[in-house]
């Protein structure tokens, strides 16, 4: 089953992606039960895993809380596709193996059935029958991603020197 | 060599060759902190990353300091836990701990001077940018990003293209570095500046006292900026003829007190249009606008008065320096005479972590950075973001009124 998109505006802040109340924990389960509930209160209800989540511009701004791409991950998104990402979002997402597609241009709707090659960086929009490219990603992030995060990434030997 | 910005030479000297934006580098980390919302994350990380708790090793214990200031103190069992795995941490690795009660993260770093000029500072906090204020090269990073910098002591950054911020004139009475951080977000909003260095400078700068420096350089992690550093001519200026991605001219004597609507800091405009709004909780607090100048501002508002029936005052001082010099120099005594009352140094109420959530359909006047839905821990209430003499006047009249009137009119 393709994942479905789940659409919002632009300049979604961390706060409306996992309050600040909700942070202090490291438990993942919790967090992703409190994802997106300021911002949608009904995600969860719609949300089916594999789903993913599309912006607009500047998605994810605001604190630097890791907990906001972490939260999103333990709730099984599969991506995020966003016109633009706020910078230590777009960072963290990838340090926690959570897919971020910055697509400058798309016009992905509610509910649009999308199929994702993270390989090629490309967005198939099934329901519109369109594809998309996103912007590539510096070499050193497309290594940590690639490795499952930068967890996985530095236990597995991996350097920043020599990534550029 | 060619014309650096800023960030290009506080870079270029930690890598030991000329950068330029654009160029991606891995270089040495001087400083890595990280609080307790987002260190119990990064010590579990660099565990991970170690093979276990057993084998964790931090490259440079010095290198790493940790605060518990953002639900301090401990608000229940859970976050005491995780206060209690900081501490252990810290003990177990030789790196300092900043306690509870011991202030905001980003003053107590200030006042010990652990990030000087020329330094690459990375917290774990978006608003380590405040470091800038003297010359740093300070960024937010998330908790993974940190325990890899405890790890190897370094990191990877892209060299940011740099926006310099013209600063002209003199400040009105009753308007501050507050009021141009709200006017500059109207005007470029929170994206325009997304990854770039923001640089102040211009002449305004040499007359600002550096508690109003931090507060340019704190904001400017709600323009999107990687860093904010502001100019000076003692210790760090930018060369003549430096590339810039954009330069913003701004003259501050035209300002007026400005104020943010809820739901974004960027949502500013002249607080004159919403003169007579009813507040129920004025707060004065936070990294961005707490420090004693900040207080002696509301304390010269507030002397020998009763804030209004109906409205509550919450204080919150940077740090333990700033309540012992309120306390010493009666400004503190004039606050809590007015009706204030005084909360534990830290972030807890713009967090929304604890003390002071205000209730359902509450109007609240703040003087921190951040006003998202939900911020102070309510999403049916309504924040505004303003400067510290707007939120003691909100107090005193039990609404919303201009500052810049009430200087005038006391002769202040």
């Amino acid at each position: 089953m393709n994942p479905r998109a789940h659409v919002y505006g632009d300049a979604i802040d961390t706060d409306r992606i996992i309050a600040g109340k909700y942070t202090k924990t490291v438990d993942l389960s919790e967090l992703a039960s409190h994802v997106m509930e300021d911002l949608d209160p009904q995600f969860m209800t719609r949300f089916r895993q594999g789903d993913v989540v599309v912006a607009g511009e500047h998605f994810g701004c605001g604190s630097s809380r890791e907990q906001a791409p972490l939260a999103l991950r333990a709730a099984g998104v599969r991506a995020v596709i966003a016109k633009s990402f706020a910078r230590i979002f777009y960072r963290n997402a990838i340090n926690v193996g959570l897919a971020v597609l910055e697509v400058p241009e798309h016009s992905i709707q509610q509910n649009d059935e999308l199929e994702i090659d993270l390989g090629s960086g490309t967005v198939k929009n099934i329901t519109q029958n369109q594809t998309c490219s996103c912007t590539p990603m510096p070499p050193v992030m497309l290594a940590i991603l690639n490795a499952g995060g930068l967890v996985p990434f530095l236990r597995n030997g991996g350097s920043f020197e020599g990534q550029h | 060599m060619a014309s650096q910005t800023l960030a290009e030479k506080i870079l270029s000297a930690k890598s030991g060759r000329p950068v330029r934006a654009g160029d991606l580098i891995t270089c040495g980390v001087d400083l890595c902190t990280a609080s307790d919302t987002t260190a119990p994350l990064a010590i579990r990380a660099l565990e991970d990353m170690c093979g276990g708790s057993a084998h964790t090793r931090v490259a440079d214990p010095e290198k790493i300091v940790l605060v518990i200031d953002h639900a301090s103190p401990a608000p229940n069992e859970r976050i005491a836990n995780l206060h209690a795995l900081m501490r252990d941490f810290a003990r177990t690795h030789g790196c300092r701990l900043f306690e509870s009660g011991e202030g905001i993260i980003h003053h107590v770093v200030l006042e010990k001077n652990l990030a000087p000029a020329g330094s690459v500072v990375m917290g774990a906090d978006s608003h380590t940018t405040t470091y800038g204020a003297w010359g740093s090269f300070a960024a937010g990073i998330g908790s993974t990003d940190a325990a890899a910098i405890w790890k190897t002591g370094r990191t990877w950054l892209k060299v940011p293209p740099s926006v310099r911020i013209e600063l002209q004139g003199t400040l009105r009475k009753g308007v501050f570095a507050k009021d141009i951080m709200l006017h500059l977000l109207a005007r470029m909003g929170m994206q325009k500046a997304n990854y770039l260095s923001i640089e102040f400078a211009g002449e305004t700068i040499e007359t600002l006292p550096l508690a109003e420096r931090i507060t340019l350089a704190n904001m400017t992690a709600e323009l999107g900026g990687k860093v904010g550093i502001v100019e000076s001519r003692a210790t760090l200026r930018a060369d003549n003829n430096a590339a810039y991605s954009d330069v913003i001219r701004v003259d501050v004597e035209a300002l007026d007190p400005q104020i943010a609507l809820p739901g974004s800091p960027s949502n500013g405009r002249s607080l004159k249009t919403v003169e007579g709004k009813p507040v129920s909780l004025a707060f004065l607090g936070t990294c961005t606008n707490s420090r004693i100048e900040d207080l002696r501002i509301a304390a010269a508002i507030l002397k020998g008065k009763t804030i209004a029936r109906g409205v509550r005052l919450y204080v919150s001082p940077a740090s333990r320096q700033t309540l012992l010099q309120a306390m010493s120099d009666g400004t503190m005594s004039t606050l809590i005479e007015s009706g204030a009352t005084l909360l534990a140094t830290g972030c807890g109420p713009c967090v929304g972590t604890h003390m002071g959530v205000p209730a359902d359909g509450e109007v609240v006047i703040s003087s921190g950075n951040r006003n998202f839905a939900g911020r102070m821990g309510n999403r049916n209430a309504d924040v505004y973001l303003a400067s510290p003499a707007a939120v003691a006047c909100a107090a005193l009249n039990g609404c919303i009124t201009d500052p810049a009137t009430h200087f005038t009119e006391a002769g202040l």
